[in-house]
């Protein structure tokens, strides 16, 4: 079995499991956010029109919440929305509650590996397509809607047919300027945006090895704009470091067999890998960086739980140090964690001295919901993950999608800009 | 909602594919919950007039991949709240598919990819969901459905998942 059928094998309690089994797994963390949240309570409350009664819900202490999408609080909507929300995790006994202004708060995908929140060989779920980045610590992670946390909010397991696993070999070495963001991107364009749908995918070989935590986050992140049900990597010394950093939880890893069978195998030699940009309006409408290299931006926008980690910031802070940036540039570091630890390393001086605006942790951008959307006809370039028509404002706005490294030096040249032809101080 | 009735409606056809659910309900709406001012704003991203257009049962017809992106269960809501009973893909997005079915608001349907081409907005079907079966009373002529899966089958049959009952 591999790593996903083996931990869906030990969550539903059976020897093993083949793709296509319809099971139903324990789970062992679930997490909603500001937008989820409400949802899930609106669940309840229709449910209870029914005359049923949720007297308490299956285990606090498995469950976390966070405040994302819409804090700021954006209007008085948003911020009912957030007492809503606190008023269920006090009544229910929920006590991990990122709240925003309340010291360490984020991006949901981001605490969860900033936090240790989910550990190798568990049951992640949560209320967010993106939930797959966590899969990059050896867990299962998916994401799932409102009425699915509410049944796990009620019972602790939740309905999965086994995906299929498809493989995918990263070898060789990573050359310079390239980063995990233009590994899954070109991966992307070359299955398609419904290549891995109901599946999962499963990175190895000896690039995925030598990534940190954060780059593997970005690869399994992205696993979402391929369809996978979920994104996994097998744990190994980079994944226990990361966690010994951060918790002292016991974990039992989960490795897949020798002779596990993947529905696909593919093989990415790295070497050769150019910075990679996806135009509007998919995640699978790739081209080269170089290709693309002069076409106009409006704004440069680096944050979200794919491209505000500190490895990200780090990257961007290369091309941004002692430079000035030709377009409105907003760096929105993804937690408060890393807020603080960008600032203890000096780069938050290095992204307001170049003219950036450094802002706080929110996903209002990324969704175009609030906090810096787009106008009608404006183009920006964005280290997140989605660029669908009105995905960060106006119908009729465009957004490109690359590296934080590609976003940088685009930023200072004012156009998409190739950092190879850019180079770094 | 049950599996086995016969189900007839007008066809609203957007024949494209990867239809997102940033255009199903863009992110700005996301922080309303209450069900009947989503469905003002359904397909707003593809089709502003959409919601005006749809009578109750009426059915929507797209190419694959249907749903693709988020986890908002605001997709299937509004949809479901503008009227519409199913929708007929070539294939749907996970997520997409999960709360449709287990939120019980209205049945994804996969279709082979010759019946989304032969089956023209407007026109009036009838969907037969014992005999896997539908019927396009317009152009009288008929196209099989791919059976729901054991598991969704019951969940449709129970209206949600929070109505299902899991025998362990």
């Amino acid at each position: 079995m591999t790593i996903t059928e083996k931990i869906l094998a030990r969550a539903s309690a059976k020897t093993s499991v083949s793709p296509g089994d319809v099971i139903f797994a324990k789970v062992d963390k679930v997490m909603m956010h500001d937008v989820s949240g409400p949802g899930v309570i609106k669940v309840f409350s229709e449910w209870e029109k029914k005359g049923k009664r949720l007297e308490r819900i299956w285990n606090p202490d498995r469950v976390w919440v966070t405040e994302d999408h819409f804090v700021p609080a954006a209007d008085r909507v948003s911020a009912e929305n957030v007492i809503t929300l606190s008023n269920f995790t006090k009544k229910y006994g929920i006590t991990r509650h990122f709240k925003y202004g309340m010291g360490q708060y984020g991006i949901c995908h981001t605490l969860s590996h900033e936090e240790a929140m989910v550990l190798p060989g568990e049951v992640y779920v949560g209320g967010d397509s993106h939930t797959n980045t966590t899969g990059a610590m050896g867990a299962f992670a998916a994401g799932l809607g409102h009425t699915d946390v509410a049944y796990v909010l009620m019972n602790g397991k939740i309905w999965f047919r086994v995906p299929e696993t498809m493989l995918f070999r990263l070898e060789g070495t990573k050359p310079d300027y390239v980063m995990a963001k233009d590994i899954i991107l070109k991966i992307i364009g070359d299955i398609g945006t419904d290549g891995a749908n109901y599946k999962a995918m499963q990175f190895t070989g000896s690039v995925t090895k030598s990534l940190s935590m954060e780059e593997r986050l970005t690869l399994t992140n992205m696993t979402t704009e391929a369809g996978a049900k979920n994104g996994i990597i097998e744990p190994d010394e980079t994944t226990y470091n990361y966690l010994a950093e951060r918790t002292d939880a016991a974990y039992t890893p989960v490795m897949g067999d020798q002779d596990a069978a993947y529905s696909e195998v593919f093989t990415y030699e790295i070497n050769r890998l150019e910075p990679i940009v996806a135009k509007p309006f998919s995640p699978g409408n790739i081209a080269a960086a170089r290709e693309l290299a002069g076409t106009e931006i409006d704004k440069a926008y680096i944050g979200s739980c794919t491209g505000a980690k500190i490895e990200d910031l780090r990257q961007a802070a290369r091309f941004l140090k002692g430079r000035k940036v030709k377009v409105r540039t907003e760096v929105l570091p993804a937690a408060q964690s890393i807020y603080m630890k960008a600032m203890k390393e000096g780069l938050i001086n290095i992204f307001m001295e170049a003219g950036a605006v450094v802002g706080p942790p929110t996903c209002g951008a990324c969704c175009g919901a609030h906090m810096g959307v787009l106008a009608k006809g404006e183009v920006c370039i964005s280290t997140t993950n989605r660029n669908f028509p009105g995905r960060m404002g106006h119908v009729e706005s465009q957004t490109y999608l690359a590296s934080p490294i590609v976003v940088a030096a685009s930023a200072v040249a004012g156009k998409i800009t190739d950092p190879r032809d850019a180079k770094a101080n | 909602m049950k599996s086995k009735e016969k189900l007839k409606g007008r066809v609203h056809k957007y024949d494209r594919d990867n239809i997102d659910t940033d255009v199903i309900i863009p992110g700005p709406y996301l922080k309303i919950h209450d069900h009947a001012e989503l469905a003002k704003h359904a397909m707003e991203g593809l089709d502003p007039k959409f919601a005006q257009k749809v009578s109750k049962g009426d059915f929507l017809v797209v190419g694959s991949n249907f749903g693709c992106g988020s986890s908002r269960e605001h997709a299937p809501i509004a949809l479901s709240q503008t009227g519409i009973r199913a929708i007929l893909a070539t294939s749907f997005a996970r997520i997409f598919y999960r709360n449709a079915v287990d939120g019980g608001y209205l049945l994804p349907i996969e279709v082979e990819k010759s019946a989304v081409t032969r089956i023209s907005d407007g026109d009036e079907l009838e969907i037969d969901l014992e005999r896997n079966e539908i019927t396009n009373l317009t152009k009288s002529e008929s196209y099989p459905m791919k059976p729901f899966p054991e598991l969704v089958a019951k969940i449709i049959e129970a209206g949600g998942l929070l109505n299902y009952k899991h025998e362990e």
